[in-house]
């Protein structure tokens, strides 16, 4: 069919579509290169701090501001705090809130789309009626209401904002996966598979599923970035968490000023948060392609 | 069996054994709208349909795009629930009757073939899960290298490579290649109906007449009944044992293949066949061309809905007064139209009713 002569390349092997997935994305360069810069940067903000014993709160009156150095590879701040440490351990709550928030918006909003979709009629109406309620409350307002209703000393640690945050993300992703299984469920491979005599649950999971997926991944990398950056402007709010990138940059911001320059302040969260968000979306798209046979790599 | 190749099933239709048996069957799709979904009226896409399959036997089912040809076989194939009203008796059972254990029992002998090669195949699975599906389901293989075996068969079956094509995803095959997955999916558990919705329009001519050769020779070796859908007569005059024409919702005429295509007696078939290009280059252009488009079933005409476009009608044939007449023309041939009763030995055997429609919602 295609090019070379020695195409039968997994011919008489069996293939599944996460076997043939994974094959595909490992030669994809761009999308590997991703998630190798992913698993560093994981790795870096929680295992480093423990492994060197670093200390991300401690003061030193004497050391404040200091421009990065042998001693300080990322400087220290305005209060004399090793930086270097602070922006690892304020990765942890980044990551984790980022990535756990993202967890939960795929299983409701895949859940919660899948089902409206594929029952539609009466199910859909009330169900999807329910998302646009929510949708019409300013998203900023749900999210602080949600903050509020935990305490001052809750609020320092990850879980609320997790759930605040993956209350609102997953409204778009229910929409975003219950239109596509509208559309879906009406094909003609679906209806064939139901004249074949499979139910619904095996409909769902090996019909439906595995084509609304890719979306769902394009849609999951794009969802932990804007958890990520809500979670910032939360800490600027001060409803964030005690120490995430967020609430660095927002400090980093507030000390730039034309005589000092504090730019590592800035620079490294600054520089982190980015290179998270474009492995990302580097990966995302490689783990879309890995994910269509139609995909040609 | 030799030199049938491309002619009619040698063995033939059992006309002794009815496969199914629709009956009066109709089904509107309601049309909803506003805020509490309100039903506004409905699409009247099939209404009032009966035939009869036999075993063995291919009956065509032809009509312009829009008179309700799919809905009727997905309709029978339970795709389309609820039915609006009447009766499909497989083997003397009604389908929609069926649930659970049953209605799964009677998807063992009832397939479909599609008429789109690209939408009728799941990107994300391969031939082997696509064809083998049906076998999973029925729990008629005990383990994965006998679905193998089985799916290997299968794709032989229909022409194409049991090694090499296994692996594949739908979009490695061209249209044809993709319409022989479709067919090996469908015969898998070895029905003894199989819907054949336009199986052949999306493909290249040159490609349709492998395909038809394909359908016919699984029809002789496996004794399946198709319901054989085309929008025109060229098609099926070649595969079909009977043909049903069918417009808005309705039959207008059905008989045997030689009979249809010979004498004609409705309108709307003449004008179908005379829309058919003649290999004679000398003959005379069409006379009378098929006018105007399909209306709309939402509102379908009163009376005999093709009087809009056909050239015989009289003031009798527009209202819903006078009921439309159904002649039997000769055995097996009915058609629903005055016409009927100018031909020898014609008896009038019921008349389509227009009652319900008009009182509806709409
Ligand atoms: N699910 C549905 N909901 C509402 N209307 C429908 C539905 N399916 C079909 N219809 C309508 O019913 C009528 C008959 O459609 P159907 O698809 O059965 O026609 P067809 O004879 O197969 O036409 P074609 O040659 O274009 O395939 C059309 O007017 C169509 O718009
Ligand atoms: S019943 Fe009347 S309008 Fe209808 S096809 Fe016959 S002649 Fe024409
Ligand atoms: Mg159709």
């Amino acid at each position: 069919m295609t090019s070379s002569a020695t195409v039968v390349p997994t011919a008489e092997k069996g293939t599944s579509l996460g076997a043939d997935a994974w094959r595909r994305l490992k030669r994809n360069r761009v999308a590997l290169a991703g998630g190798i810069a992913l698993v560093l940067i994981v790795t870096a903000c929680f295992v480093l701090p423990v492994l060197l014993g670093m200390d991300p709160e401690t003061t030193d009156p004497t050391r404040k501001n200091l421009p990065p150095s042998l001693q300080h590879f990322f400087g220290t701040d305005t209060l004399g705090r090793d930086y270097l440490a602070r922006v690892l351990v304020g990765g942890q709550t980044s990551l984790l809130v980022g990535l756990a928030a993202t967890a939960a918006v795929v299983i409701v909003g895949v859940l919660y789309g899948a089902v409206a979709g594929y029952y539609g009629g009466r199910v859909d109406e009330i169900l999807m009626r329910f998302v646009d309620f929510l949708y019409g409350i300013p998203y900023m307002f749900l999210v602080i209401l949600v903050m509020l209703m935990f305490s001052d000393t809750e609020r320092g640690n990850p879980i609320p904002v997790f759930f605040a945050l993956g209350l609102v993300q997953w409204l778009a992703m229910a929409r975003i996966v219950r239109g596509q299984v509208l559309t879906l469920r009406e094909r003609e491979f679906v209806l064939a598979a139901r004249v074949t005599g499979a139910g619904d649950m095996r409909i769902i999971v090996r019909h439906i599923l595995p084509n609304v997926l890719g979306i769902v991944v394009i849609y999951a990398t794009l969802t932990v970035p804007a958890v990520i950056i809500l979670e910032s402007f939360l800490s600027f709010l001060g409803l964030g968490v005690k120490l995430s990138w967020g609430q660095l940059v927002a400090e980093g911001v507030s000390v730039v000023n034309p005589i000092d320059s504090y730019w590592w302040l800035l620079f490294w969260p600054s520089v982190l948060l980015a290179l998270t968000l474009f492995s990302l979306n580097f990966l995302g798209d490689g783990l879309r392609d890995a994910l269509d046979p139609r995909t040609r790599r | 069996m030799s030199a049938t190749e491309t002619a009619r099933p040698t063995k033939g239709p059992d006309t002794s054994r009815v496969v199914l048996s629709v009956r009066d069957l109709k089904k509107w799709f309601p049309i909803r709208k506003g805020l509490f979904s309100r039903v506004v009226g409905h699409v009247k896409a099939v209404d009032g349909v009966s035939f009869d399959i036999h075993a063995g036997e291919t009956l065509g089912l032809v009509g312009e795009s829009g008179c309700g040809k799919t809905t009727v076989g997905r309709t029978i194939l339970r795709l389309n629930d609820p039915v609006t009203a009447g009766i499909a008796e497989f083997h003397g059972q009604d389908v929609f009757e069926l649930q659970g254990g049953d209605l799964r029992a009677l998807r063992r002998r009832m397939q479909i073939i599609f008429q789109d090669p690209y939408s009728s195949l799941n990107p994300r699975m391969t031939v082997e899960s696509i064809v083998g599906e049906a076998l999973t389901v029925h729990g008629m293989v005990a383990n994965k290298k006998e679905r193998r075996e089985r799916v290997q068969d299968l794709l032989e079956k229909c022409g194409l490579d049991p090694i090499r094509h296994i692996t594949r995803y739908p979009h490695e095959f061209s249209g044809g290649q993709r319409q022989r997955i479709g067919i090996a999916r469908a015969i898998a558990l070895e029905p003894e109906l199989i819907v054949c919705d336009e199986p052949v329009s999306a493909l290249d001519v040159s490609i349709q007449a492998q395909v038809i050769n394909l359908l016919q020779r699984l029809q002789e070796e496996m004794g399946i009944a198709y319901l054989f859908i085309a929008h025109g007569l060229a098609v099926v005059e070649h595969i079909s044992h009977r043909v049903a024409v069918m417009y808005l919702g309705r039959i207008a005429e059905i008989a045997d293949t030689e009979t249809l295509y010979a004498n004609p007696v409705h309108p709307y078939t003449q004008a179908l066949l005379s829309a058919i290009p003649s290999p004679d280059p000398d003959a005379p252009l069409n006379p009378h061309p098929l006018e105007g488009e399909v209306p709309t079933p939402i509102n379908p005409p009163a009376g005999c809905r093709f009087h809009p476009r056909c050239r015989f009608a009289e003031d009798r044939c527009k209202s819903n007064t006078t009921p439309i007449p159904i002649y039997e023309v000769g055995p097996g041939h009915r058609v629903a139209c005055i016409l009927g009763e100018n031909v020898d030995g014609a008896k009038r055997v019921g008349e389509l009713v227009h009652g319900d429609d008009e009182t509806s919602a709409s």
